[in-house]
């Protein structure tokens, strides 16, 4: 087969997956991050600790992600990042400030913590209203105007909103004690606002572009495509249900299904991303611009894809190493 | 001043990546330093030198905390600030910025957090794997980004296909002329600046009185490194600067101020290099040195600036940061071996122990200088004879990098002040934990 024609496509598929590793594993740590400032002063150690030996890691990611964009999509980089040059930046400013209050915030002198605690709440929350805004601002294909950008800060409401749930639903997993029925209590608050923004959102993404409307209400995709939306119903509704039975249950001391509710917001994320994956495919910038014309040549990208068909399953292996021994509740980290 | 979207992606780039490479210069040393206290500890059964691990392991997880999340920063501004580079060297500077994500930096990310957090949960030996690893993905992933701005320094091994580079050779891509010399000198570099900051912060803490046998350990493990690498970075120094005046002579000439070319050429102690009149004021030199050093011969030809009109950096700055360089490694090599020849016979002097604590941050002066002379030296090429940096430059408006270059800056001012002030911090804090046992001590450090 013509190169040309599948690397792309394989790259692109890559970032894809890079790119939901990164919202699902980064997003559950930000997520905490943003849940922090819920949390009683002695319960923030642990809820620091439960995603400490992780973040790092999880931030890798979205290095991956945009070096795949960078490396395999030059053009599309140039154009997007272009565009969301503002967006980005407040990412950083976020990303940079909880990255480094993560540290400091331990081994900084006692007054000074509590500001740390706050960078570390206000990069989070930063960095994910940022992200939300940046996919609103790519799925209108950056168009201008009041209804454009109001349509990209819902989107970084929502996924704001996505990441407390996940961090929530990590916290539930990771915990226990009162600090576990609190986190109960966020997920139940988060799930409304995650269903609400996603509701929104999947409403809006058509009414904002014609190009992704014409892509889904055509028949057979259409009901093809159903299961998407149905599976995100299902599993919002399978959450509203069986938290409240978990508190319940918490309550008596019994942590069977604790690992439910992060389970199926993962769920709800992998189908979300997948929607929106088929309503950019083939497009990298819509409506402007495919992924074969924003390629880089072949023999760039099958240089690296060796590379890659060799290192990604060590990675995944040995990032599944790293989980397994920090397995089960978060206990007070210590470097001992 | 005018908003040039040229001049303000360039500082802007350079105030990120200044930023930037402070903190992989101290944690691709520190990871080996911390791998041989942990093998002192595994042959002696010594708590002391775990005890010393403990310490430097928080030093380096702030280190690489901030390493991380400043290179995130530059991962978006390759693309932002130069679109232009990834349109002509795409095939080159995309495969090998590919490997070192791959290959390095979710190795060194991922065993981090077993490294820092794991020791109880693992064994003793997988936990010494874990920080042989994640000392090994910094080198690695240093090995990689060096490859590739010496690629930019000295490109080889491609040929230029409708104004877009194709790779022939990827073995002369990633070992280009200048590569093997400047990866040494950095790997040097990063040690130095290593050692000198275990060095100057154990000084801090032994002339607070604090002089505990992990102390001890620490200081001796620093001034030792040191006054081990010091003249081996000189020597790598001289090295590359004769690879230099093979492969970019304009740069060398702007190293040493030489307008003109001249043969027997002194070496200048003191000059203000002047490119309106294209001579210097006020110079100082000694006769014939630098012709001996770079040739080899006492009367040995020089090619000066003039042969480069229009296409040579800017002279001042290179002129400059090279000597600064020069004096931090001259200064290094008396502290070092001063400081450990006291250390043989005893007890360091007092003002010994002041002197270590001052330059605890030297090697940062001297890896700042070092790449001001290699980048700025490179200039008015992005990539030697291939791309000009205004060629590469972005599009995106001045105003805009404008208002992000004052947000990175008084960001980056605020984080590198409680970087310094937390170190030392944590240097005072763990002095009074002495007469605690080990186990209250490390409890005490929830993270
Ligand atoms: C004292 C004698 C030294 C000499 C003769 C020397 C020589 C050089 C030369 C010629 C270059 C530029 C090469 C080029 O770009 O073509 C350079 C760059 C550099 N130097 Fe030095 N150096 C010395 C000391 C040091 C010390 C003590 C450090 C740090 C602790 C250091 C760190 C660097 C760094 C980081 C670079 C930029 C990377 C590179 O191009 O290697 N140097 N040095």
């Amino acid at each position: 087969m013509n190169a040309e024609l599948w690397l792309p496509v394989v790259f692109a598929g890559l970032m894809a997956i890079s790119l939901l590793a990164y919202v699902i594993l980064d997003g559950y740590d930000l997520g905490v991050g943003i849940l922090l400032p819920l949390g009683a002063k002695a319960e923030r150690d642990t809820m620091i600790a439960s995603i400490g030996p992780f973040w790092d890691a999880n931030e890798t990611w979205l290095v991956l992600g945009v070096g795949l964009l960078l490396v395999a999509f030059p053009l599309a980089h140039g154009i997007i990042l272009g565009e969301l040059y503002l967006p980005v930046a407040l990412m950083l400013l976020g990303l940079i400030l909880r990255g480094v209050a993560f540290d400091f915030r331990v081994k900084a002198r006692d007054p000074h913590q509590p500001w740390w605690n706050a960078a570390f709440a206000a990069g989070s929350l930063l960095a994910a209203l940022s992200q939300g805004v940046m996919l609103g601002r790519y799925l209108t294909g950056f168009a201008p105007g009041a209804a454009a950008w109001g349509f990209a800060l819902l989107a970084g409401v929502g996924l704001a909103a996505a990441y407390a749930l996940l961090g929530a639903g990590w916290l539930i997993m990771k915990t226990r004690g009162a600090l576990q029925a609190r986190a109960i209590g966020w997920a139940r608050r988060a799930l409304y606002g995650t269903g609400l923004a996603v509701l929104a959102v999947s409403i809006a993404t058509p009414l904002a572009s014609s190009h992704i409307a014409a892509k889904w209400f055509v028949l057979p995709d259409f009901l093809l495509l159903l299961p998407l939306p149905l599976g995100s119903l299902a599993l919002f509704v399978l959450l509203a249900l069986s938290l409240p039975r978990l508190a319940r249950r918490q309550a008596a001391g019994n942590d069977t299904l604790c690992w439910l509710p992060f389970a199926a917001t993962v769920g709800i994320v992998l189908l979300s991303f997948w929607g929106l994956a088929y309503s950019v495919f083939p497009d990298i910038v819509i409506g402007r611009l495919t992924i074969w014309q924003a390629a880089s040549s072949p023999e760039a990208l099958s240089v690296i894809l060796w590379g890659a068909a060799v290192v990604l399953p060590t990675i995944v292996g040995y990032t599944v190493y790293a989980y397994r021994v920090f397995w089960g509740k978060a206990e007070g980290l210590s470097y001992s | 001043m005018e908003f040039d979207p040229v001049t303000l992606a360039r500082i802007q780039f350079g105030a990120n990546i200044s930023f930037h490479i402070l903190f992989p210069t101290i944690s691709i040393a520190m990871g080996w330093v911390l791998l041989f206290f942990k093998w002192r500890f595994n042959a002696t059964r010594d708590e002391a030198w775990m005890e010393a691990y403990g310490f430097w392991v928080k030093v380096f997880a702030l280190t690489f905390a901030v390493g991380v999340v400043s290179g995130i920063t530059m991962s978006f501004q390759f693309g932002t600030n130069w679109p232009g580079y990834m349109r002509t060297v795409g095939n080159i500077a995309g495969p090998l910025l590919a490997y070192e994500v791959l290959t390095a930096f979710f190795l060194e990310a991922t065993f981090l957090g077993i490294m820092l957090f794991g020791r109880s949960r693992v064994s003793n030996r997988m936990h010494t794997l874990a920080t042989f690893l994640v000392a090994f993905g910094t080198t690695v992933s240093a090995f990689w980004i060096i490859a590739l701005n010496s690629w930019m320094q000295t490109p080889a091994g491609f040929t230029m296909v409708n104004g877009q580079a194709h790779v022939t050779s990827w073995l002369e891509v990633i070992f280009n002329p200048s590569m093997p010399y400047r990866l040494i000198h950095m790997l040097l570099a990063s040690g130095l600046t290593v050692a000198f900051l275990v060095a100057g912060l154990s000084a801090y803490r032994w002339g607070r009185g604090d002089r505990g046998l992990a102390v001890r350990h620490s200081l001796k493990t620093g001034v030792y490194l040191a006054a081990l690498l010091i003249p081996l970075q000189i020597l790598a120094g001289d090295a590359h600067g004769l690879n230099t005046f093979h492969h970019q002579p304009a740069k060398l000439a702007a190293m040493e101020g030489v307008w003109h070319t001249e043969r027997g050429a002194p070496l200048l102690l003191f000059a203000l290099p002047d490119e309106a009149s294209q001579s210097n004021r006020y110079q100082i030199g000694i006769p014939r040195l630098a012709s001996l050093i770079i040739t080899h011969q006492p009367d040995g030809e020089i090619r000066g600036l003039n042969e480069f009109a229009g296409r040579h950096p800017p002279v001042g700055k290179v002129f400059w940061s090279f000597r600064a360089m020069v004096a931090v490694g001259v200064l290094m090599l008396a502290t070092a071996w001063l400081a450990a020849w006291q250390l043989r016979r005893g007890e360091p002097a007092g003002w010994t122990v002041s002197l270590l604590t001052a330059m605890t941050f030297s090697g940062w002066l001297a890896t700042l200088a070092g790449w001001y002379v290699t980048e700025i030296g490179r200039q008015p090429w992005l990539v030697t004879g291939v791309l000009s940096t205004a060629d590469a430059a972005s599009t995106v408006p001045g105003g805009m990098i404008l208002s992000t270059l004052l947000m990175y800056l008084a960001l980056y001012l605020v984080l590198l002040a409680s970087y310094v002030s937390v170190v030392f911090y944590l240097a005072r804090k763990a002095g009074k934990h002495d007469e605690l046992p080990l186990s209250a001590n490390l409890a005490g450090e929830q993270a």
